[in-house]
């Protein structure tokens, strides 16, 4: 009787089975390493941040020289006030333009459009920054009454050029998804484009407008370069008027960052805490459900 | 759509009302409006940039590029530095997280189980969406004192014959390589998550394939999975070098923002972003303004194009791919 081949691996094929072994644990090694980064960043910022949250923190403002405590209210008002501009301004151009795209535009058009959006998209935020004070913020624009000072409305629209592409790009990439049966049941029925567009193919892509909207919030509410030069020169009182330069969450954490003082140091980590916990909560949720619209109009399709 | 082929077509109401043909053209104008809006800021950054810029182009002209000396009190201004400072923390940073994401995107999409993949592929994710000046704060916080400490002296008593590993200052905290570390990690979730996709997307049948003919997992991916998607790495690649080259508070907040620039990495320097956010609010005459303009320029010229060559990789990879259906 013939002895059947060896079942254990010698010679080339112990070393095939060694580098495959090697590769597979590098691979593992290098998400672990990732994952890693992200766990004691979120980690430092949690445990050195968590104490300095009380009241206080959220409702008043900085403290004056010399004095302890204070918070940080102003700069929570500013985010939202900012954050709220850019959006009233990326919302609509952005989801005009997609529809555009995905509805009119001929083939050609339609990728000069895309490319110029993603070249906007890889456009540092600071140069966005440097755009929006040499536009109105440096010069005073007749057509603007709020020219030649920093603003609210100067950091929301710088804000806003940053949020556009990524609503624009998201909201194509939803109307692509609305599967064509739905727009000819519509023409065949008689009804025009434009109702169709508004009645069947925005609601149906809804969902993954908003959310791809709450994950361009989410980035816009961290972007700190765009307001270096258009809206960081700020008091310590809670401004809601948005011809005024304001206090904001992610230049505050750049300033205190950057300050001799321990407790500055504190309400930073503080700040950096709310930030991030706002910020991944949002994108979670925002990712959650744009994975559940896009099965439910994959499935549909 | 033409109502007069339907029999009853008397019977029912005209179908292009005029209700209908005006809010066809408004929707349509608007839409292409907001378009062109989109297109014609693209435009105006480009224009209001390069003008701002203007004063300092007009008195340095092209050898701002390669003129050294930065000093707002002299009025002498010159980028040389900055650019350098811009490729070592951007190349740098690439360097370190080209392997890391290729291994990560290979993990994710051939080597982890499905419960796995989800989770690790989110958190990954996440790290994305942390804010830039968070990485920041936690740079000069924890990762810059660590590296003083512990990875500088380490690196510099095994490779400080290198000229650029070479012991810098003292425990100097602010430095260009802590500066590489925070952007390899903000580059790391881009160009992973690019690579998976790019993974996902060869055809099982080839990698199956591969592994009937007794291939090993690893000899499937460098015989079959690799070469099908190279292109694709580059661009992914590339993509995360334009975020590294134009990340300004999370480097500034570390590198320490100083020229001169040393040889060694372990030392402090600067970069074109960072110079930009730093001294703009300080900036103490009309040609300074306009000189840290120009330095936006530079960086604005350097993305767009790192940004196009991005995009013609993946379009010729793609033409490769669906032989340019």
């Amino acid at each position: 009787m013939q002895p059947g081949p060896a079942l254990k691996a010698t010679g080339r094929g112990r070393r095939r089975l060694i580098v495959n072994r090697l590769a597979e644990s590098g691979a593992s090694a290098a998400a672990l390493v990732a994952v890693l980064a992200l766990a004691i960043v979120v980690w430092s910022v949690g445990s050195r941040g968590v104490h300095a949250l009380n009241l206080n923190f959220f409702t008043k403002g900085p403290a004056v020289f010399g004095a302890t405590g204070g918070g940080v209210a102003p700069a929570l008002v500013g985010t939202l006030l900012l954050v709220a501009i850019a959006t009233a301004m990326a919302l609509p151009f952005g989801v005009l333009t997609a529809i555009y795209v995905s509805e009119f535009a001929q083939r050609r058009i339609r990728e000069q459009i895309r490319l110029w959006l993603d070249v906007l998209n890889g456009f540092p935020s600071i140069v966005i920054g440097v755009f929006v004070f040499a536009l109105c913020v440096k010069v005073p624009l007749p057509l603007f009454g709020w020219g030649h000072h920093q603003s609210a409305i100067a950091g929301g629209f710088a804000l806003g050029v940053i949020m556009l592409p990524l609503v624009a790009r998201t909201t194509m990439e939803v109307l692509t998804l609305v599967p064509n049966d739905l727009r000819e049941a519509s023409y065949a029925l008689g009804v025009s484009k434009w109702q169709t567009v508004l009645r069947v193919v925005l609601p149906t892509s809804f969902g993954g407008i908003l959310t791809g909207t709450t994950l361009a919030i989410a980035r816009a509410a961290g972007e700190t370069a765009p307001l270096l030069f258009t809206c960081s020169i700020a008091g310590q009182l809670v401004d809601w008027n948005p011809s005024h330069s304001v206090a904001s969450i992610p230049l505050t954490i750049f300033q205190y960052s950057e300050a001799p003082d321990p407790a500055l140091h504190e309400q930073a980590w503080a700040l950096a805490f709310v930030l991030i916990v706002f910020v991944l909560l949002t994108s979670l949720t925002a990712r959650f459900l744009l994975d559940r619209s896009h099965r439910k109009l994959g499935a549909a399709r | 759509m033409e109502a007069a082929s339907v029999p009853a077509a008397s019977r029912l109401p005209r179908t292009r009302r005029p209700t209908d043909r005006i809010g066809d053209a408004a929707l349509y104008g608007l839409t292409a409006f907001a378009a062109a809006v989109g297109l014609l800021i693209v435009a105006a950054i480009i224009w209001r940039v390069a003008d701002g810029a203007w004063p300092a182009i007009r008195v340095f002209g092209i050898g701002f590029v390669w003129h050294n000396e930065f000093n707002p009190v002299t009025s002498k201004f010159g980028a040389r530095d900055l650019i350098i400072g811009t490729v070592v923390t951007s190349f740098g940073a690439v360097l370190l997280a080209a392997p890391l994401s290729v291994a990560i995107g290979l993990f994710l999409s051939e080597l982890a189980p499905p419960s796995v993949r989800g989770p690790v592929g989110t958190l990954i994710e996440m790290l994305a969406a942390v804010p830039s000046v968070v990485i920041g704060l936690w740079g000069i916080f924890v990762l810059a004192p660590f590296d003083a400490q512990h990875v500088q002296p380490f690196l510099s008593s095994f490779l400080g014959w290198i000229p650029i590993f070479a012991h810098g200052q003292d425990k100097a905290e602010s430095t260009v390589f802590t500066a590489i570390i925070v952007l390899t990690i903000m580059i790391i979730p881009i160009t992973s998550s690019i690579c998976r996709e790019l993974f996902i997307g060869v055809p099982t049948e080839l990698e199956e394939g591969s592994v009937a003919l007794g291939a090993t997992r690893w000899e499937m991916v460098r015989t079959v999975i690799v070469p099908s998607v190279r292109g694709g790495v580059v661009a992914a690649v590339i993509l995360g070098l334009g975020r590294a080259l134009g990340e300004a508070i999370a480097v500034s907040q570390v590198i320490g923002n100083f020229t001169p620039l040393k040889l060694t990495i372990f030392a402090p320097g600067d970069t074109l972003a960072s110079r930009v956010a730093n001294q703009y609010q300080g900036a103490v005459s009309n040609l300074h303004v306009a000189a840290l303009i120009y330095v936006a320029l530079l960086l604005l010229i350097i993305t767009f194009v790192t940004n196009l060559a991005a995009q013609r990789v993946v379009k010729r990879f793609e033409f490769q791919r669906t032989g340019g259906d």
